[in-house]
């Protein structure tokens, strides 16, 4: 594990991408005590550019965007990660069972990820948004719905390999259940990938929530980088900071978590450790 | 010196920081002699495949290279020339053949378009001229039916066939020196002593010079005219074939011979007449492949019988594929037979579910071959051999003092149970893999290739250790392996299986002296180094 470190750290892709993730999830915690009011709050006069009484200016019903900002990194977070979270959760669940049952099992269970994989991401989280009615929660369920096959796959591809391992068939021989093959032997030996993985869909989980957000289709009541970007489209040729500042944001926020992401990968995935 | 093919002077091949230890290779002087076989040997990680990479230009650089001394070969230095002169070498004066064939092919061309390329590269001959020439080639090495051959792919040809047609490649430009590393160990046995006897003809044929490298005394024996022994990148001794291997200088030579199990039988011993722990009659299982383009069948175990006695040895000798892996999963219950009755100290166990399995499990343990694969990587030492005894009803308390006992039994170190298996030698895993198997108490043991894996003076201890708690346990023994010499050592009673059949069971003692089948005396008379016996008194 500390050779992993120390790999990562030589890294310095990964290192910058640690730091700017590090500075978002500092700001995230900080906000209450920075922007104490409402970021929906009526705060000045519209439109004021930035570098004025507001760092960066005021949109157009005259909020502070620097304060929905920081509010927006705290939802693209908490999505990002729950998304995520319940990802992985749904993709392990659904590829460990077919990796390691195969068969019938498999078969199902690999065409019903097919299914998922040949919609589109965005326009299948349009929909589920869209049915479940605009929420955070409605946001989460649509991004995970949408983000699980990848997982499901890399699973079921690890658990494939592991079966064949003399390992598990020796542990099969001492007379473990299921249970105990899968969980003490079986995942343990693949939760570097996935955590690697897992890493990478933060970024596009981000992503998505801003898409969902900007097309007026995020939770109305919390403020997101999508719908400062949405509120200010209209005038981004006389108020181009409305825009550009949530979009830096999101371009940092991304790139950030894929760097980070790649250097897990290259540390934690053994089929490229040998490079 | 004039007349020597390769000189090989003072040479040193670095490794990179980190390495257990400075150089793969120190200060090596090696003389390779027109029209003689010189075998280097070593163990695994004694630099013997760094020596044959030196000498192609074929080290994996920039971190490991030929610090110093010379590879002289035809008025040249080959540790000093340019690539591109190299290139003119490779392959046209020097040849090399491999250890795995079907990695070293190129699977996606036929046999016949990769040695025409070898000739198109190096020479001016025209395309009928080309297709003469490796026809006579691919004849020369007693491969049947050359015309079809040379539209074959390499996987349609078998191991041994893909390793003349390596052979028949690596000779088509008549090379002055051909390099050859461990080029039968991926060979069945029989098949081995073919390609053996092909690479010493061929050689008489053209009087080239040959560099074997190998680990196995036995194929020494047989193919050597000098001999040259490497220990961790020294060369300890060399000299003529009847000089080193019998009246060996070096202490590591005498302990490497003396580590190669001898070909003789144990003692006659009385019929066992103790009770049947293990009886197996008339197993099947078949391998299916059901594709879109109908079914292939595989009868891994067409109707086996097979009976073990308590305190007894059972050897399962046979070339791969001939089924004797899979029956002993079979008889563990790690796979599902087909048919027929599988009786363990008379519980029939052929029909049982996984669940009903289980408290059966205890009876029989299974040692793997893999030392790298059979062992968890995430797992303690203490916890891997501890886990049996705790999945069965144990307090894991008592389990872990327990498994520390069965690590003391084994030979391992106290201190090895808090470790991690990748930080254990091979020999030390399959201690490991025997703790973990005997911690359950078995009545039975089955072996898997135990000792394949190992280099021969680990696989010594590894035998010697399997023998002693045999003893002391009163344990029973399946035991799977291909190599004979290994068989004779541990086993009472040997049964050797061919294409899923048992085709001879006998005590071992019987099925050396008067074998009965003639597939027996087939594979008796392939060991490598049959005729060869040890100086040393065991």
């Amino acid at each position: 594990m500390q050779t992993a470190l120390a790999r990562f750290a030589s890294n310095r892709l990964a290192l910058a991408g640690a730091a700017v993730l590090l500075g978002l999830i500092a700001l995230v915690a900080l906000t209450p005590l920075l922007y104490p009011g409402d970021p929906f709050a009526l705060v000045g006069p519209a439109l004021q550019p930035p570098g004025g009484q507001f760092l960066l200016g005021t949109d157009t019903l005259g909020r502070d965007v620097a304060a929905e900002i920081a509010y927006g990194a705290r939802t693209s977070l908490i999505i990002g990660l729950s998304a995520t979270g319940a990802a992985i959760l749904l993709g392990t669940l659904i590829g460990g069972l077919a990796g390691y049952y195969r068969g019938g099992v498999e078969v199902a269970l690999m065409r019903l990820t097919e299914f998922f994989q040949t919609i589109p991401a965005f326009v299948l989280a349009i929909l589920i948004v869209a049915i479940l009615s605009p929420s955070l929660f409605s946001e989460v369920v649509a991004i995970a719905a949408v983000s699980w096959p990848g997982i499901a796959r890399l699973v079921r591809g690890e658990f494939v390999a592991l079966g064949g391992r003399e390992f598990v068939l020796a542990c099969d021989g001492l007379g473990a259940g299921d249970a105990r093959i899968v969980f003490r032997h079986m995942l343990p030996n693949c939760t570097s990938a996935i955590i690697a993985v897992g890493t990478l869909l933060i970024g596009t989980a981000v992503l998505i929530e801003a898409g969902l957000a900007f097309l007026g289709l995020g939770d109305p009541n919390v403020m997101s980088w999508g719908l400062i970007i949405s509120s200010g489209r209209a005038v981004l040729r006389s108020a181009w900071w409305i825009c550009a500042f949530p979009g830096l944001a999101i371009l940092l926020t991304v790139l950030a978590i894929n760097l980070v992401g790649d250097g897990l990968n290259e540390v934690l995935n053994p089929r490229l450790r040998e490079r | 010196m004039s007349d020597a093919v390769l000189e090989i002077e003072k040479l040193t091949i670095t490794l990179p920081p980190g390495a257990d230890r400075p150089n793969a290779v120190t200060d090596l002087d090696l003389v390779l002699r027109p029209g003689a076989v010189t075998c280097l040997i070593g163990e695994s990680g004694s630099g013997k495949s760094m020596v044959a990479r030196a000498i192609l230009g074929l080290l994996p650089g920039p971190r490991v290279r030929v610090a110093g001394g010379r590879i002289q070969f035809e008025g040249a230095d080959l540790a000093a020339i340019t690539a591109r002169q190299m290139r003119k070498v490779r392959g046209a004066r020097i040849a090399m053949i491999f250890q795995e064939p079907m990695t070293a092919l190129n699977p996606l061309h036929t046999i016949g378009r990769q040695i025409d390329e070898v000739l198109r590269i190096h020479t001016t001959l025209g395309r009928a001229d080309r297709r003469a020439r490796i026809l006579a080639l691919l004849a020369s090495v007693h491969l049947p039916d050359p015309i079809r051959l040379l539209r074959s792919y390499p996987h349609q040809l078998s191991g041994g066939q893909r390793q003349r047609a390596m052979i028949a490649m690596a000779l088509a430009l008549s090379p002055r020196l051909l390099i050859a590393d461990e080029p039968t160990t991926a060979l069945d046995v029989t098949t081995q002593a073919q390609i053996l006897s092909l690479i010493r003809d061929l050689q008489r044929e053209h009087g080239t010079s040959v560099l074997f490298i190998t680990h196995d005394f036995g194929v020494v024996a047989d193919i050597a005219d000098t001999v040259a022994v490497l220990q961790k990148g020294v060369l300890v001794e060399q000299g003529p074939k009847a000089s080193v291997l019998g009246a060996p200088k070096h202490p590591y030579t005498r302990a490497l011979i003396a580590a190669v199990p001898k070909l003789v039988p144990p003692p006659r011993r009385a019929a066992s007449t103790a009770p049947l722990v293990v009886e197996a009659k008339q197993v099947e299982k078949t391998y299916g492949a059901r594709g879109l383009f109908g079914s292939r069948v595989t009868r891994a175990l067409d109707g086996v019988d097979v009976l073990l006695r308590r305190g007894e040895t059972l050897g399962l000798v046979g070339e791969s594929g001939s089924g004797k892996s899979t029956l002993a999963r079979a008889i563990t219950r790690l796979m599902p037979v087909d048919g027929g009755e599988i009786l363990l100290a008379g519980h029939s166990v052929a029909e049982l579910s996984r669940r009903q399995m289980r408290p059966h499990r205890r009876r029989v343990q299974m040692v793997f071959q893999d030392p790298y694969g059979s062992l968890d990587p995430r797992q303690r030492v203490v916890d891997i051999v501890a886990e049996g005894p705790i999945i069965h009803g144990t307090e894991p308390g008592i389990a872990r003092v327990q498994a520390c006992e069965m690590l003391a039994l084994v030979g391992l170190d106290p201190s090895a149970a808090q470790r991690f298996p990748h930080e254990f030698s091979g020999g030390q895993r399959q201690r490991i893999g025997i703790a973990r198997a005997l911690a359950m108490k078995p009545e039975i043991l089955v072996a898997d290739e135990p000792v394949s894996a190992l280099d021969v003076s680990v696989q010594a201890q590894v035998l010697a250790l399997l023998a002693d708690i045999k003893a002391r346990l009163h344990l029973s023994m399946l035991f799977v392996t291909h190599d004979l010499r290994v068989a004779l050592q541990v086993c009472d009673r040997i049964a050797v299986m061919r294409s899923g059949q048992v085709v001879e069971v006998a005590p071992t003692a019987e099925i050396f002296f008067a074998p009965k089948h003639p597939y027996t005396e087939a594979l008796f008379a392939a060991v490598p180094g049959a005729q060869w016996q040890e100086p040393i008194p065991a």
